[in-house]
């Protein structure tokens, strides 16, 4: 019993430590536009998308780094992604081929 | 007493507009800021292929030439037909025996797109000039280039147009593009009104204006949105379709069955309507997104049903008619030997 709860209270610090260590980055999509051109974040951090257009968007890479696709979301939502291995990923909305933009992920 | 006067004036003024007016129809007001960001600009060129005369003149030259297909039975005017709305007229093109799979979408106001075809293949209008199907592809465009470059008549044209540069797939494809360049629509009533002229647009074309623009109601600007009222996007509508549209080339799941988003400048010349032309009319259209689509296992989240009015459909038609320019002439030229 006592064992059980020592290493439940080490994993409970682990984990602690691990989110206290990655950070989440919000980009908005409004304007048919993401809100950065080029974002920096370390392994492991989180982008979240929030759309604040009157509209659908989708977020998606098929980046050698990372590939996702995050599927459509509406007005007033948010999709989050961890990017979990370092290097370039090129965001784009399959919706609007003209909204890009790069999340260098260093280590 | 000046004041006064004009005050007359204009109550009088008004009073006739209102007695002119239908019972109950509001007088169309003077555009707003946001109503401007409406007006079409100049279209976009790249550097490497400023229109000139010349440029234009060989384009349509080009455009309407026979010759320039693999069995020299059609131009890319049989699909893109000037007293059509540059479009053929049929639900989908036909293509000497062959029954394409989709409608043949207008070229008016192509440069402002910033991709090409009904799945987004094509990422220039000069690329787009060359290969657009099977029919046009991109060895017969060659051999095509090598037939125009023996005809004296357009070995002139191509001297004016581009000095210096040889007579081969590259050039004829910038001289069309530049052509293409030059069919533009922006001298419809909606474009008079947004100059200023407030008796442009009747009432009921400026309600289904409202109707179009406003998201709790048509919300059609989710996506036909800006001067040339397309995102330049690509989007499920819920038609039932077998074809993968952009998924082709995205493979993203909500490209399956998505398509470009066409222009509306025109739209009264251009039916039938839809990538697949399942659409006869501009009221069966108004009627499709008023019912959120039919196969909305992949639709979009914009769309959904509408539940408008009789009145708000008809004005909405109503509205899309006034994107229609004075219509012009188009002289069809005469072909070089």
């Amino acid at each position: 019993m006592m064992k059980n709860l020592q290493i439940t209270a080490i994993l409970a610090i682990l984990l602690t430590a691990a989110q206290a260590q990655a950070a989440e980055h919000v980009v908005s999509q409004k304007g048919r536009a993401f809100s950065v051109k080029q974002l920096s974040v370390k392994q492991g951090d989180s982008v979240k998308f929030v759309n604040e257009d009157p509209f659908a968007h989708n977020v998606f890479s098929l980046s050698e780094t990372k590939s996702f696709d995050l599927g459509s979301h509406g007005t007033g939502t948010s999709k989050s992604v961890v990017m979990d291995k370092a290097g370039t990923v090129e965001v784009e909305c399959a919706v609007h081929p003209d909204m890009k933009m790069v999340v260098e992920v260093k280590k | 007493m000046s004041t006064i006067s004009n005050f007359l004036a204009s109550t009088a003024a008004a009073a006739l507009l209102a007695a002119a007016l239908p019972a109950g129809a509001q007088p169309v007001p003077v555009p707003t800021a946001a109503d401007r960001e409406w007006r079409l600009l100049e279209v976009p060129m790249p550097k490497e292929n400023i229109s000139t005369p010349a440029r234009v003149e060989l384009g349509k030259t080009l455009f309407f030439d026979p010759r320039i297909s693999n069995a020299g039975a059609m131009s890319c005017a049989s699909c893109h037909e000037p007293s059509l709305g540059w479009a053929d007229g049929r639900k989908t093109s036909i293509v000497g025996s062959d029954v394409m799979g989709r409608a043949s979408p207008t070229i008016v106001n192509l440069g402002y797109n910033t991709l090409y075809t009904w799945d987004g293949r094509k990422k220039s209008l000069e690329e787009h000039a060359v290969g657009p199907h099977r029919h046009l592809s991109a060895p017969d465009f060659k051999a095509a280039a090598e037939r125009i470059s023996k005809i004296s008549g357009y070995q002139a044209m191509f001297a004016s147009a581009y000095p210096g540069e040889p007579i081969e797939v590259e050039t004829i494809a910038k001289a069309m593009a530049a052509f293409q360049r030059s069919v533009v629509s922006n001298d419809s009533a909606f474009d008079r009104w947004l100059a200023g002229d407030t008796k442009a647009l009747t009432p009921e074309q400026y309600r289904g204006y409202k109707v179009f623009s406003d998201s709790g109601k048509g919300n059609c600007a989710a996506c036909h949105k800006g001067s040339n009222f397309t995102d330049n996007g690509f989007h499920n509508i819920g038609l039932k379709t077998a074809d993968q549209g952009r998924f082709a080339f995205v493979k993203v799941a909500s490209m399956k069955g998505a398509f470009k988003t066409p222009t509306l400048r025109e739209i009264e010349m251009t039916a039938p309507y839809f990538h697949d032309g399942s659409a006869t009319t501009l009221r069966e259209v108004v009627d499709y997104y008023d019912k959120g689509g039919v196969d909305r296992s992949n639709v979009s989240p914009d769309i959904k049903p509408l539940n408008l009015s009789e009145q708000e459909k008809n004005d909405l038609v109503a509205f899309l008619r006034s994107l229609t320019s004075k219509s012009t002439q188009v002289i069809r030229p005469v072909l070089p030997q």
